[in-house]
């Protein structure tokens, strides 16, 4: 079990499953307004950021490219974060 | 061997340059349209929040698992073909390629549903976006799933090896986009009010 958690993808997935997994339940429960709203935000965060890290295996590759990827996670969260911000007013 | 501490590995881009640039394009593409809906939902949250109610909210948490794993199988093919497990290679791209047609069975069975209810792009502006959004990605599943079978093919041909994985990385990253791209798009249309 350790071992197979060694490797990060694997780590990665297990991750990506529980926040998916959580995700799910605060539909299934009406979470509402703007508590709800950043935890989705912060769980679509952390598993984009798995996604390009592990899977797309960009932690090793220039800090350029790594940098383009992570950026654009954080500018389409802060936009809809913005767009929700506005919508709560 | 040398047994000294080895130099620290020099950091490498996985796949060929093009590919980051296309991917980037299709990134912004879709920035483009999740900021879009997210501002059109601000002008009328009632109706958004009203008719995101009759989504399939199990349909897409479980198409979120299928990509995630279509994914997690293409990275053991990419590790697969760096210590040239050549059996490992096609065997990991297959299940991906099936995690993909599983996400595309949903879906089929999603809009079925949708359109046997008589909902069109022209119900409403959050059916619009719902319809365009998803069916957009759709595409892009599709497309993601052509690369997969190509890499299927040459991977059993013995074209990837640890000194030339360029070609499969590259579609990997391709497909690892998509499910980036879904793992945005769930949220926010389906469950984000």
């Amino acid at each position: 079990m350790m071992n197979a958690l060694s490797n990060p993808a694997h780590r990665a997935w297990l991750v990506l499953l529980i926040a998916t997994a959580i995700t799910w339940y605060l539909g299934e429960v009406g979470a509402a307004g703007t508590g709800a709203i950043i935890a989705m935000l912060l769980i679509a965060f952390v598993k984009g950021r798995l996604v390009i890290l592990d899977f797309m295996e960009l932690r090793e590759a220039p800090l350029m490219w790594r940098l383009l990827l992570e950026g654009w996670l954080i500018l389409v969260s802060s936009l809809i974060l913005l767009a929700y911000w506005i919508s709560l007013k | 061997m040398n047994t000294l501490a080895a130099p620290p590995l020099p950091r490498r881009l996985p796949g060929d340059l093009a590919i980051w640039f296309f991917i980037l394009a299709e990134m912004l593409a879709f920035a483009v349209f999740f900021a879009s809906y997210a501002f059109a939902r601000a002008h009328n949250p009632e109706m958004f929040n009203l008719y995101q109610q009759t989504l399939d909210r199990n349909a897409g948490a479980l198409n979120t698992v299928l990509l995630v794993t279509g994914s997690w199988f293409v990275v053991l093919a990419v590790q697969a073909a760096h210590r040239d497990d050549q059996p490992a290679i096609s065997r990991n791209i297959l299940l991906g390629f099936l995690c993909g047609g599983g996400f595309l069975t949903v879906k089929v069975f999603e809009y079925a549903a949708k359109f046997g209810a008589g909902i069109s792009m022209s119900t409403n502006t959050f059916y619009m976006f719902y319809i365009s959004l998803t069916f957009f990605h759709f595409m892009h599943v599709i497309l993601g799933m052509v690369i997969l079978a190509v890499l299927w093919f040459q991977a059993r041909q013995g074209a990837y090896t640890s000194q030339s994985a360029n070609g499969l990385e590259s579609g990997a990253a391709y497909w690892h986009m998509v499910d980036l791209l879904w793992i945005i798009l769930f949220p926010l249309v389906y469950v984000m009010r």
